[in-house]
């Protein structure tokens, strides 16, 4: 292959990298109104009285909003192909506000300063409700966080919201109880995950003006265009066929932007004046007034026979999806649907919960979704298994895990095609020298340093519901127009779709431009999550390029009057395999521009699949623990990869890199902490500490490629699978290095060194009772 | 309030309130490569040189820059294209939001230590966040960049 396989530097890069003005905040127009969000300062409450006018008089105000000036219509801001499997619970602004930072009015003005002075002249008047604010309370709660009527949800998901259900969740293969009773050895935890944020440097942002026609025309750093319009449709009571949605580059996404968090606030202000808005949240904002990994606790019990074959799995949840539900019941049943399957010699196994509705920050998407979090506990579950069994770690994984070729637990009748998992384990075991330094080593200096390990998969895409197209052009001077609807936010998927288009038509990058995304020019697709763009969008670009490889043979042929067998493309030429007659492509590009019943060249193709192959990993962690402060440094991380084929080896390995390390952050750093009013506490850099450049030790990616068939040049994806090693991983080593198993995340010194203390109380009183034992005995 | 300033060798007057901070000053004035991502000078994506030496433009008031020497990614358009041409080699610019604030670091750097270890060069970038790349791609440019012993 020429161009698949090749680390090219990302067709972006030197705009972005150099400052160049391509991002939301910088293409805003001159004379935007300002829009800011007055906020609700209590956890649970309704607006009893709300009064704007001394704040509308103030000279600059254009526009305040409040509940009584929004549609009456509940939508889902959820990122999702509809019908959305989320409910619809919100408004734009509602009279309920759920949780602190909650919307209460929408403020513009001409500036940011008379917006923030706007707001301080609004007064309202609550009636304060009890909070729920412990998610493993919130069933049954006295206090309902969604007491209104005109709920709907498209799926009968188990909602029951007068007990702040959202999901009740069962699958079961099996009879899991059954299965347990009659297994060897059977370990059982729970496991607390924390809400993560996603952290993206480029806060949410979003501005909006009316077009020539009337239309809202909408710039926002969003990962899901066409939600966007279709969510705002609805939100705004206007029809589709009047939105346009364009995404610039975007600063980072993490799923984040997989939510609309801002856009209805602007465009609803551009309908009410008609005049440009825009709005950029604070770093504040972004932590505590949008989404961010659902919290949850995971209480898992894994059986084995005599030989170490794990019989049953059975995981128990529970998920905290805050005010709203966006993302509520997916992100909980992707828990069990990327843990289940990758141990296949059970006999039963079983996932059920809830999803509960509590008053904080929702839920929302962030990388893993889901996965993230059942990795942690059953991997974590999995190291204690073996631990209990006295099988080494990685063996218990290379008896027990899903092998190319077999089926899923889950569902028999699908067949996994491809798998370098084994191969990735035993590369990552020697690449960490498992097998020298399992389970731990002493140091000098009251340190410790142990190893630990985890597997996890993702999926690539979502079967049956993503479905993408892509559209390639031949332009009149021999170039190509790529026309895409999915959204690179960093990732490099421009580069890498243009990549694979340019493999098929035998031309370099440079040749192709890519034009991503406008809900009016680019071909439909449901944006760039669920690791969906490599694998669904690659196949659309894939089969677009075939479609005009073929029609450019047809015309070359067809000019040179000869049968389409008889020529090849090379890229450059359409001629004759003899070499007899050829026609250059910029020649056939301006024939097909010009005349009577010539049209220039398009190919389209789509693709949507019933299956969503699984990347795999396997990560390696070493730490140091010092006895004395519990202080634990990450010394390396390994991880060997499997994402089928590919595309692009430099950009494949930062993907990895960079998602090792948000995955160190939330094993290790990352909390999200409210006070006892709801408050979040976490809500800066100050407070939630991402990792910086000295917190994540060494790092070591390797990959063992696979084939998928199903995939385009054999590719799976990437994104997210990269994000789920480290808690576990993590864990794992910490616990072999000194004996505590932390089992709620993040894993901080703190939390090791009191449970150090703890076990050294327990056994010295242990030791105690048996010295006063041996006394009395002696009398 | 108005304000003299040298902006990337060019002497501009500027107006600005006192409560005003120089990113703020400087995006109005067009150098758009500034970008704000944190509130509490945690994230480094403002930095620009102040008489040379990289600084938080977030938190410094523009009220009290007068007079003196800024220098923005823009006033260094070709040492920055330089090292973004062995980022990108990389794959290490990711989404780029950081990028012009960790590239003018890297460059204040460039002039400010001979032959760093590896371990000085985190140190110095550390006020640096980037949440796409990991790090390590980065680390693996710098050193190309810098070259010399720590190839």
């Amino acid at each position: 292959m020429n161009t698949v396989g090749k680390s090219l530097p990302k067709i972006d890069a030197i705009a972005i990298a150099t400052g160049k003005p391509v991002y939301t905040d910088d293409l805003v127009m001159n004379n935007a109104l300002v829009v800011k969000i007055l906020r609700s300062p209590h956890a649970f409450a309704e607006i009893k009285t709300i009064d704007t006018i001394e704040a509308q008089e103030l000279k600059g105000v254009e526009c305040i909003l409040t509940y009584l000036d929004v549609p009456k219509v509940r939508f889902t801001v959820a990122g999702q192909s509809y019908p959305e499997p989320s409910p619809y619970d919100r408004l734009i602004l509602d009279k309920m506000v759920r949780y602190v930072g909650d919307a209460v009015a929408i403020v513009a003005a001409v500036d940011e300063q008379t917006a923030v002075k706007a707001m301080s002249l609004i007064n309202i008047q609550y009636e304060v409700f009890e909070p729920v604010l412990n998610f493993e309370t919130a069933q049954g709660h006295r206090s309902i966080v969604h007491p209104e009527d005109d709920i709907y949800s498209h799926f009968d998901f188990g909602m029951n919201k007068e007990m702040n259900i959202v999901t009740s969740h069962k699958v079961e293969v099996g009879d899991v109880e059954q299965e347990l009773q009659n297994c060897h050895v059977v370990v059982e935890e729970t496991y607390y995950t924390q809400a993560q944020a996603q952290a993206m440097m480029e806060t949410y942002r979003a501005f909006n003006y009316l077009d020539h026609t009337g239309r809202l025309v909408i710039v926002s750093s969003t990962q899901i265009p066409f939600h966007v319009r279709r969510i705002l449709s609805r939100a705004l009571q206007i029809p589709i066929s009047k939105i346009r949605v364009i995404k610039p580059r975007i600063g980072g996404g993490f799923g984040g932007k997989q939510t609309l968090v801002v856009e209805m606030y602007t465009a609803i202000v551009t309908l009410k004046t008609g005049k440009p808005a825009k709005i950029v949240y604070d770093r504040k904002e972004t932590f505590s007034c949008t989404t961010s990994r659902h919290a949850m606790r995971l209480k898992v019990r894994l059986g084995a026979d005599k030989e170490g074959f794990i019989r049953a799995v059975d995981i128990e949840g529970l998920s905290d999806t805050g005010a709203y539900g966006e993302h509520g019941p997916t992100t909980f049943a992707v828990v069990g649907d990327k843990t289940l399957p990758l141990y296949n010699k059970t006999k039963a196994v079983r996932f059920m919960g809830k999803v509960v509705y509590t008053n904080k920050m929702p839920g929302g998407a962030l990388r893993g979704y889901g996965a993230t979090q059942g990795t942690f506990a059953l991997e974590s579950a999995v190291n204690k298994l073996a631990e209990k069994l006295n099988i080494d770690p990685a063996e218990i994984r290379l008896k027990n895990l899903i092998q190319e070729g077999e089926t899923y637990s889950i569902n028999v009748n699908t067949i996994l095609r491809s798998s370098s998992l084994y191969r990735c384990i035993e590369k990552g075991r020697k690449l960490i020298s498992w097998d020298e330094k399992y389970p731990s080593r002493e140091l000098a200096n009251h340190k410790v340093r142990g190893v630990g390990m985890a597997v996890t998969m993702q999926g690539s895409g979502i079967a049956n519901i993503d479905n993408a197209s892509a559209e390639i052009r031949l332009q009149d001077d021999g170039y190509f127009s790529l026309l895409l609807g999915s959204t690179d936010m960093g990732t490099g998927s421009d580069t890498i779709l243009a990549q694979m288009a340019a493999e098929v038509l035998d031309i370099s990058v440079e040749n192709i431009i890519v034009n991503a995304a406008d809900t009016d020019v680019s071909p439909y697709d449901p944006g760039s999550y669920a690791s969906s763009t490599t694998y669904v969008t690659g196949m659309a670009v894939v089969r677009a390029a075939e479609e005009l490889k073929g029609k450019i043979l047809r015309q070359g042929a067809k000019i040179l009057e000869v049968s389409p067998e008889e020529v090849e493309f090379n890229g450059k030429e359409i001629r004759m395999i003899d070499g007899n007659k050829s026609i250059s492509l910029k020649r056939l590009a301006e024939l097909s521009f010009i005349g009577v019943g010539n049209l220039p060249l398009v190919g389209n193709g789509t693709f949507g699949s019933p299956i969503s192959p699984p990347p795999f990993i396997a990560g390696f962690a070493e730490v140091e623990v010092d006895r004395e402060t519990g202080k634990i440094d990450l010394i390396d991380y390994i991880a060997v990869v499997d994402c089928g084929t590919i595309i692009n080896p430099n950009l494949a390995k930062i993907q990895v890199e960079g998602g090792i390390v948000q995955g160190i952050g939330m094993a290790m750093y990352e909390d999200v902490i409210y006070d006892d009013k709801g408050h979040m506490q976490t809500n800066s850099f100050m407070q939630y500490k991402i990792p910086s450049r000295k917190d994540i030790g060494r790092l070591q990616v390797a990959f063992e490629p696979s084939f998928e068939p199903t995939g385009p040049f054999g590719a799976k994806s990437i994104g997210e699978v990269v994000i789920n090693t480290p808690a576990p991983a993590i864990a794992h080593a910490v616990y072999n290095a000194v004996g505590v198993r932390v089992t709620k995340l993040p894993i901080t010194s703190e939390k090791v060194l009191m449970e150090m203390l703890n076990l050294k109380e327990k056994s010295m009183q242990l030791l105690n009772r048996k010295e006063w034992r041996g006394k009395e005995c002696n009398k | 309030m108005e304000i003299g300033v040298i902006i990337n060798n060019e002497e501009v007057t500027l107006q600005v309130s006192a409560d005003e901070f120089l990113a703020d000053t400087l995006r109005t004035y067009g150098m758009l490569g500034i970008r704000k991502g944190c509130d509490t000078t945690s994230c480094g994506l403002c930095t620009v040189w102040l008489d040379g030496k990289p600084t938080l433009s977030c938190s410094i008031l523009s009220a009290r820059v007068q007079g003196r020497k800024i220098t923005t990614i823009e006033g260094v358009e070709k040492e920055a294209a330089e090292f973004a041409h062995i980022l990108a080699a990389e794959g290490a610019d990711q989404c780029g939001f950081c990028s012009p604030g960790f590239i003018m670091t890297v460059l204040a750097m460039k002039s400010e230590l001979k032959n760093p270890t590896e371990e000085e060069i985190v140190h110095y970038l550390t006020g640096n966040l980037c949440r796409c790349t990991g790090y390590a791609g980065q680390l693996r440019a710098v050193k190309k960049y810098l070259g010399g012993s720590l190839l």
